[in-house]
Order: structure tokens, then C-alpha cells, then sequence
């Protein structure tokens, strides 16, 4: 992958520790059952949901030439820091992007000569209620073919105001990208040139893939009972 | 010829100008009723059910006479919300769901997806050598078989009937080799998070060496057809035009992307699934257009023949090595079997764990209906399908579901160039320049 040799343990190879780990909600129990219904013994249990956390400096390899780079590219471009946070989980390096900050360091991913993020993947959502004041998150994943790299970028928005400005002038591959994930989170991407539905009817209500768009149940023959939905089913948890 | 008599091919007068409805051959009535319009403009639907579009896909064309001023995409026709579906089902369950996604490479979506989770397993070190080459050749003959279909229904667009029938003649012998080693034609779901599903099937090298030799004599009568056949070539070559520049802006992979020159391929440049071991070129072409599309993908059956010949010959030196993840808390506890009423569950499993061993029995219980937890994080891990860029962005909290899975679908993106591809060029044109880009209506809907 990288041009880094495995074996090479010198300090700045090595992987940076991921720091504290973030806790962004609580499991409880085993089987998905809450109440009186549960009878397995497991009713108390909690686990904490923690995502990794903040990687500290030096990152190693390749990662620190990119934040270097990234960093002194947008305090020319006028903003005083580009990613507040940043996360590097099994290989894969994530800048937290500030959302209104997103089109300049977008841009300058792209046109720095030593970042050249040339090609989009895309932007997918992913909706994460328990995570208060942002609740919406917007993961892009950029590929620099001339460096052979790739970074994720993430930006947030809360339910309450979702708004994240669009990349299509800079990445015009993410028109459809930004479509879907408005049609399926309900994100407004401001600045598209025609932010409408792509994937589900023009007429649709809701956004389907949020974490609460209401799932049907499955009526069945007998004395009018129903499978209920999936996300009330007896499941693991 | 009255048009009112035909119930299914009416006209009717809107504010926004006179509508037509056509389903077959009742072009007449059309260029009746221009005639009467002196406006030359008009406004085409086409699809979503039309066998040109490559599936439920439709278009709407803006025509000034033959010229197309504006060409749009609907989608979303085949949109089916498997993304959705895999959070209520367990991590090896997801391999079932998104195999259905782009049907004409399903090895590809399977594995894309499987290596998103083994990265966040941290087990990306530990799965079997043999598992990891039954993936590659798997993940080539599917190419093969995409490939053959893309050249065929794109050779049947433009009429070349012959190159379509031998097509499907060839695809026909790949997919009797999957059903060969997992049982199924398609929707396969065989590539499982820790290995694949299945060891290889007696006889199955000996299938797959022969399939390979057939395939050295088949794949010349492609090039004779095709390559210098004037026909072939005045429709294809300078269709679709799309540079390189404008494949990077509109995310382009996979054939358009080497057709225009750039030998990018995720297999040389990221590898994955031990690829940097094999012997194989990533072959280009200089045009930019379907001609040069058409060409790449010719070319590269010829070098999946060469990477299935090497797998083939390292899968004779790993007779009986394991194909599944040694760590027991992940990998699928039950072995697969051919009995008298199909495949299943081995009887020998079924002995152990049924009449020899209770902590068998909860533990495969426990495995097959919980599943494994995978620790909370994202992953990305891209793969060089057919069609360019295919990669599942897989994120999860922890739990024994997936909590979010998205594929980036090459299909999807490269259906964007639609509009650049076809504007200012002919109606027929149109059809070559969607043939060029090969998109799968399963994959762009998901």
C-alpha cells in the first residue's frame, strides 16, 4: 500500500496512539428485550459505545506529511486550523472537518501539489441520534492517485439544522453522491445545483435510511397479528 | 392510420405541448403528428423499460431533429434498500444482501464488503492463503462473465446479434463453474467475513484448467468479429468521448478510465486479497471512446485467463488447506455439503454437533443466530470490479450488526457521464455511449 517497509519500527513508523476513545452511547442488556419481558439475568448489564479516539502527533508514515501539508495550505487559505480533529483507526486516517470550512479545504485538497486528492469516492451519510448535536455525518473519501493515498474526511451536522455545503464545484462527481444522501438522510447540501431526489420517488416522505425513519411491520393470517418491525423484533444487541 | 384505435399508443395535448405514447412500432404516428407541429424540438422518454437501457434505467432526451441537445438519467427504479435491510441483519448475513446488488458481479460486492469487516476485525493478516486465491478467482472469472455480458448486450444494441449469442455462450461456461464451487449460478453470498463459505470441489481445477483452455480459442473470435469490422468500429469509435480530465471530475473508473490512458487499477496500485503476487498487466487504451472501451475490456479477459491459471496452480498446491479464519469466535462454525436433497449443512457437523458435543452446539447456535461482535470504527477498503471503483464504506458500533454500510458503486458514478457523453451527438449514439460505461441498474439503485 504505502511505500512505508512493515518491518521498519524507526518512531516515525510507528502507529500513533489513538488516545482517548470517544463514548458516544450506551448498550444495554443482551437480547433486545427491555422490562418484564426479559428474563435472561442480563437486564442490567451496560456497555459503553465508544468510538476510537483522537490520534496524537506524530502519526507516522505518510499521515503526518498530509496533515503538515493540509495544515499549512489552509492557514495560506485564511482558516486557522483544517481538521480539529483527526482519527486513525486500523490504517485509515479521518479528518474531522469543520462543516462550514468543508469547500476550502476540500479545494485545497485537491489543487495542493503535495495533497492532490484528485478523485472523490463520494459522500456517504451515516445517522447517529445518540450523538447530540450531531446527529449527521457526512464521510467522504478522497483518493490522491498521484500519491497513492486515501483519506476520509467527516463532517457533522446537527438534525435540527441540516445543512453541509456542497463539494460538486470542486468534485463534480459527488452531483448524484449529495442527491442520495439527501434523499436518504435528509441532509441539505447547500450550494447543489439541483438537490433533489434520486433513488426514491419525488413524492417520498421522510428520509429512509435515518436511524428514526419509522419501519413497517408484516401483517399475518392469524387472528390479526403482525411481525412487528425489525428494529422492535427480539435481537441481539 | 388512426391513432385513437391503439389503446396503448395514444396522443394527447398538454400545456407543455402535444405527448405521444409509443411502445412499438408505431413510429407513424409520430412523424404524423410532427408534421403538423413546426416546432423541430422534442422531448423523448425512453425506458424505463426499454431493452436498449441496460435495465430499468430511463432517459429523457431532448432532440432537435436527430441531435441530442440534453440527455438526463432517472434511476431509482430498482432501488430496493438492501443498505437498509443489512442493519437488521447479523455481519455474516450482510454477505447474503449485498451480493444481489450489481447481479452481474456479485463475487465483487461480496468482497468488497468482506474486507471492510475483516479490517475492522483486525483479522486482515489472519485469513487463509487458500481463502484469499479462491477470492481472486472467483473475483476473475466474474470479470470474465461481466465483461462478456457488457460486450454482448452492447454488441445486440448495435445489432451485432452474433456477438451477443456467443456472449452469453461464454458467460454460460463461467457460470456453470460457479455453480460448480458454491452452488449457485448467482447470488452467491460465499465470500464470508474470515475466509469463504466452502473448500473447493473435487474436479473443480481440472473444470476450471479446461474452462481456461476453451476460453484461449473462444476469446480470438471476439477480436475477429469486432476489432477491424468497419460496422463495428464507424459505431463506436469517436462515441462517448470522455477525457481524462473529465473522467477524474466526474469520478470515473474501471474501463473508461484506462480507455483513456491512465492504467490506474485498483489491483496494481492498492492490492488486495494477495493481488501483488500474481503476473498480469493493466491494459489501456488511447481513444477515450466506446472503441477503446470495448478494447480494454477485451484485453482484460485475456489477463484474468493469466491470473486464473496462476490461482489455479497455487490452489492445486494448497489441496486441503483451510479456507476459513482460524479464530472460533468468527469464523462460520458449520462445514457445506452436497447431500441427496441439495446442498447443506454436512452431516458429519450435524453428527458433532447434534449426538458428540453440547458446547458444539451452543457455540455453533450461538455463532449462527448472534453472530460475532466487530469493534466499533469505519472502513473503507476499494476493489477493482469491472466496472471501476467499488467499495463499501462499512462502519460499526460495536454491535453484531452492521450499522451502516454504503457502497460506493462504480455503476452509479459512471452513470453520471451519460449527459457529457451523449450531448451534441446522435439519438443512436446515445445507446453505444451507455453500452461504453456498462452500468448495472442493481448496482446503481442498490
Amino acid at each position: 500500500m504505502s511505500e512505508s517497509d512493515h518491518t521498519d519500527i524507526t518512531p516515525e513508523n510507528v502507529p500513533a496512539p489513538t488516545g482517548e476513545v470517544q463514548q458516544v452511547g450506551v448498550r444495554h442488556g443482551m437480547f433486545g428485550v427491555h422490562g418484564t419481558g426479559d428474563t435472561s439475568g442480563y437486564g442490567g448489564l451496560t456497555r459503553a459505545i465508544s468510538y476510537p479516539g483522537e490520534a496524537q502527533r506524530p502519526y507516522g508514515g505518510w499521515y503526518d506529511e498530509v496533515a503538515d501539508a493540509l495544515e499549512a495550505a489552509v492557514r495560506d487559505g485564511g482558516l486557522e486550523v483544517a481538521a480539529p480533529r483527526v482519527v486513525i483507526h486500523r490504517g485509515e486516517i479521518t479528518f474531522h472537518v469543520r462543516r462550514e470550512d468543508l469547500p476550502v479545504v476540500a479545494k485545497l485538497l485537491r489543487d495542493d501539489e503535495r495533497l492532490r486528492f484528485e478523485f472523490c469516492s463520494g459522500v456517504s451519510g451515516v445517522h447517529y441520534p445518540e450523538d447530540t448535536g450531531r446527529e449527521l455525518h457526512a464521510v467522504y473519501h478522497l483518493l490522491s492517485m498521484t500519491h497513492n493515498r486515501r483519506i476520509r474526511l467527516e463532517v457533522t451536522a446537527p438534525d435540527a439544522d441540516p445543512h453541509i455545503p456542497s463539494i460538486v464545484a470542486v468534485y463534480p462527481t459527488n452531483d448524484w453522491h449529495e442527491r442520495e444522501t439527501f434523499d436518504m438522510f435528509g441532509i441539505v447540501f447547500d450550494g447543489h445545483p439541483a438537490l433533489t431526489r434520486i433513488l426514491m420517488p419525488d413524492d417520498w416522505p421522510g428520509h429512509p435510511q435515518r436511524k428514526d425513519y419509522p419501519l413497517g411491520g408484516i401483517p399475518v393470517e392469524y387472528k390479526g397479528g403482525t411481525v412487528p418491525p425489525p428494529d422492535q423484533r427480539r435481537s441481539y444487541n | 392510420m388512426s391513432t385513437d384505435q391503439d389503446l396503448y399508443a395514444g396522443s394527447s395535448d398538454t400545456t407543455e405541448g402535444r405527448v405521444f405514447t409509443v411502445t412499438g412500432q408505431d413510429w407513424d404516428s409520430i412523424v404524423e403528428g410532427l408534421s403538423e407541429e413546426a416546432d423541430e424540438r422534442i422531448v423523448v422518454n425512453m425506458g424505463p423499460q426499454h431493452p436498449s437501457t441496460h435495465g430499468v434505467l430511463r432517459l429523457i432526451l431532448e432532440l432537435e431533429g436527430e441531435t441530442v441537445t440534453e440527455a438526463r438519467c432517472g434511476i431509482g427504479y430498482l432501488h430496493t434498500g438492501i443498505e437498509k435491510n443489512m442493519e437488521f441483519r447479523s455481519w455474516t448475513q450482510g454477505v447474503t444482501f449485498c451480493t444481489r446488488m450489481d447481479y452481474l458481479s456479485p463475487f465483487y460486492n461480496e468482497a468488497t464488503y468482506v474486507l471492510g469487516v475483516e479490517r475492522l476485525l483486525d483479522i486482515e493478516d489472519q485469513v487463509p492463503e487458500k481463502a484469499q486465491v479462491m477470492r481472486v478467482l472467483l473475483m476473475e472469472l466474474n470479470r470474465i462473465s461481466s465483461h462478456l455480458v457488457c460486450i454482448a448486450t452492447g454488441g445486440m444494441e448495435i445489432g451485432a446479434l452474433t456477438v451477443m449469442t456467443i456472449g452469453f455462450r461464454e458467460r454460460e461456461l463461467v457460470l456453470d463453474l460457479f455453480e460448480l464451487i458454491t452452488g449457485l449460478r448467482m447470488n452467491h453470498a460465499f465470500i464470508r467475513p474470515g475466509g469463504v463459505a466452502q473448500d473447493l470441489p473435487p474436479g473443480a481445477l481440472d473444470e476450471i484448467r479446461g474452462f481456461v483452455a476453451l476460453m484461449r480459442k473462444r476469446l480470438p473470435e471476439y477480436a475477429d468479429l469486432c476489432n477491424a469490422n468497419p460496422i463495428f468500429k464507424a459505431r463506436l469509435e469517436g462515441v462517448g468521448h470522455l477525457d481524462l480530465e473529465g473522467c477524474l471530475a466526474l469520478g470515473l473508473s474501471g474501463p473508461p478510465l484506462r480507455a483513456a490512458g491512465y492504467p490506474w487499477d485498483l489491483r496494481k496500485t492498492q492490492p488486495y486479497c494477495g493481488y501483488e503476487t500474481y503476473d498480469f498487466d493493466v491494459q489501456t487504451w488511447d481513444t477515450a471512446d466506446a472503441y477503446g472501451r470495448f478494447r480494454v475490456r477485451l484485453a482484460e479477459m485475456w489477463e484474468s485467463l493469466r491470473i486464473i491459471e496462476q490461482a489455479a496452480d497455487r490452489l492445486a498446491r494448497l489441496d486441503g488447506a483451510p479456507v476459513m479464519v482460524a479464530d472460533k469466535k468468527i469464523a462460520w462454525p458449520s462445514q457445506l455439503a452436497v447431500g441427496n436433497d441439495g446442498m447443506g449443512n454436512s452431516l458429519d457437523h450435524i453428527r458433532h454437533i447434534m449426538g458428540e458435543s453440547m458446547e458444539a452446539l451452543i457455540h455453533h447456535f450461538k455463532l449462527v443466530t448472534e453472530g460475532f461482535r466487530v469493534p466499533a470504527g469505519q472502513a473503507y477498503v476499494p476493489i477493482e470490479s469491472p466496472r471501476g471503483e467499488l467499495g463499501a464504506h462499512v462502519v460499526s458500533d460495536g454491535g453484531t450488526r452492521p450499522f451502516r454500510a454504503h457502497f460506493r458503486d462504480p455503476s452509479f458514478t459512471n452513470l453520471q457521464a451519460t449527459s457529457v457523453m451523449s450531448e451534441g451527438g446522435m439519438v443512436a449514439d446515445v445507446i453505444v455511449a451507455i453500452a461504453s460505461i456498462d452500468p448495472v441498474m442493481g448496482g446503481v439503485d442498490r
